[in-house]
């Protein structure tokens, strides 16, 4: 398409014979990026002036964070630890139930166009979902927030990890497996003994990964009323107590860093 | 006692290891279901159905209304606020990057910049997005700049992946061959990085789609506020269109950014 309307660049070499260079598409690309941006930037608003001229209303808020309010240390660390057991609940029981779903939404295990068709679909529909969305949804329908928070987290999970593991599980060497299915084993045996120790690791290190990444949401949960350390934040930014938020974030930040590290460790084990 | 035999007893013992660590995950499990309960809310299921309702049977004339407050306008804003957001992030991520590449600076600067990566993505973007407000008063303006730097974090860590990988033979035989500076960055870096750059930036465009319609519930533009304010006032249909919009968007985007990314990393 783009060739015909741009027709390619003629070269005629020493020898005599005639080449055609394609013409490059990087300006198109970049005219649409640009016609693209610019309407992007009257739809919001976008304005370096006022960046240049406010700016400093940020940095007076973060160095208020700079100076956390230690006292208040006593108040968070009960809501750090729900935000804590709701990322690490929903994790695990995510990442259980992504094991069944994403074998029966890979193609070359289930047979059955209709069901792995299914559970793919289920998959990305629920992965299109904002966790944030989801939580708020789930804050209507559970009568304790941190059981909300921990749905929504197990919902994020089950579609992030099984996504992963079904592609996972259709790039796996099949000669194995058909190998034990020549000898006489059913489907789920030759699953369990030729395919499960192939994608084991991965799915352990994406699982790990997950949480990580959970633990980092189920903070801003609490926000929209679904339990944790995000209950919180929203108190603190309604006072405009920036120095206990800076408190909050400083925790989170240790939180974080002290999962990250542990899980690194075991990823690397893994590998 | 056979040679088989022998090996299998001179294998590592790690059971007791797995032991513990299982026995220490079932105690975590312990500890955090304490503080859960399935009890629903009294009236939960009757807003379930409600929402599925609404999914099944949307307001049609507010999906495909493109005026200030139709979903279609309202997705409109949501994806401009990605893109401009992820443009931000992706320009300031790129120093950022470079000091952070311990093959680039030396190796305290490098460490320093990586802990501040850490406290930037670490922040939620709902506290950003509140203190961008006070920078530019509500509205999608405050959610680029929300976008903006909620991205730098992840665009970052991955941009110094591909700088710490980068060939520096190349380098080194166009310095050999008598090259300035300025033509080792365009024909030596620039082809080296641009296309892992630009592959991660349309990744991180995709996933700031979703951060993108979650900003409005602090009231930084996008689809959010809208979608939070049928919830509270209990109109499902406005809620299904609002959802169905935002569902379909986000699948259209995923699909062409996973499409582009296959184009641009195998050329």
């Amino acid at each position: 398409m783009y060739n015909k309307i741009f027709s390619p660049k003629r070269i005629v070499l020493t020898n005599g014979k005639t080449v055609l260079e394609k013409r490059s598409k990087a300006p198109f690309v970049l005219f649409i990026i640009c016609v693209a941006v610019y309407y992007s930037a009257q739809a919001t608003g976008f304005n370096f002036a006022i960046i240049f001229r406010r700016i400093n209303e940020f940095f007076t808020i973060v160095l208020e964070m700079l100076q956390p309010n230690w006292n208040y240390l006593d108040g968070i660390l009960p809501e750090l630890f729900v935000t804590l057991k709701m990322s690490f609940l929903g994790s695990i029981i995510g990442a259980i139930v992504a094991l069944p779903t994403a074998v029966l939404a890979s193609s070359n295990i289930i047979k059955n166009k209709i069901i792995y068709g299914l559970f793919k679909m289920v998959l990305s529909l629920l992965r299109t979902m904002p966790t944030l969305v989801m939580a708020l949804i789930a804050t209507y329908l559970f009568a304790l927030p941190a059981t909300a928070g921990t749905v929504a987290i197990f919902l994020f999970t089950v579609s992030y990890v099984g996504k992963l593991l079904f592609e996972a599980i259709e790039n796996v060497d099949m000669g194995a497996f058909q190998a034990m299915q020549s000898i006489g084993m059913t489907r789920i045996q030759s699953f369990r003994y030729a395919i499960f120790p192939q994608i084991l690791p991965s799915y352990l290190s994406t699982s790990l990964f997950c949480f990580e990444g959970n633990v980092r949401y189920a903070a801003i949960l609490g926000y929209i009323g679904a339990g944790g350390i995000g209950n919180l934040i929203n108190e603190t930014i309604g006072w405009r107590d920036y120095s206990s938020l800076g408190m909050i974030v400083l925790m989170l930040v240790i939180t974080v860093y002290v999962i990250e590290t542990f899980s690194e460790h075991f990823r690397k084990k893994l590998m | 006692m056979t040679t088989v035999e022998r090996q299998l007893l001179a294998a590592p013992r790690t059971y007791r290891y797995y032991l513990f660590l299982l026995a220490f995950v079932f105690a975590l499990i312990a500890w955090s279901v304490a503080e859960m309960s399935l009890r629903l809310d009294s009236n939960g299921m009757k807003i379930a159905f409600n929402i599925v309702g609404g999914l099944l049977d949307p307001d049609w004339k507010f999906l495909f209304d493109f005026t200030q407050s139709g979903v279609l306008y309202l997705l409109w804003e949501t994806m401009a606020i990605a893109l401009l957001g992820t443009l931000v992030g992706a320009v300031a991520a790129v120093p950022l990057s470079f000091l952070a590449a311990s093959n680039i600076v030396p190796k305290p600067l490098a460490w320093m910049t990586r802990l501040l990566l850490i406290f930037i993505r670490t922040i939620p973007a709902l506290v950003y997005g509140l203190m961008f407000i006070r920078v530019t008063g509500p509205g999608p303006f405050a959610g680029v700049l929300t976008i903006g730097i909620t991205s730098i974090g992840m665009l970052a860590k991955l941009y110094v992946d591909a700088i710490e990988e980068l060939d520096v033979k190349v380098l080194e035989s166009m310095t050999s061959i008598g090259c300035t500076t300025f033509e080792k960055i365009r024909f030596g870096l620039i082809p080296q990085l641009l296309s892992i750059f630009l592959s991660i930036m349309i990744y991180r465009f995709d996933m700031n789609m979703r951060e993108a319609s979650i900003l409005g519930l602090v009231g930084a533009g996008g689809v959010g506020a809208p979608l939070i304010f049928a919830m509270q006032g209990y109109r499902w249909q406005q809620v299904g269109s609002l959802l169905i919009g935002l569902i379909i968007l986000i699948l259209v985007i995923e699909l062409m950014s996973n499409k582009l990314r296959a184009k641009i990393v195998n050329g």
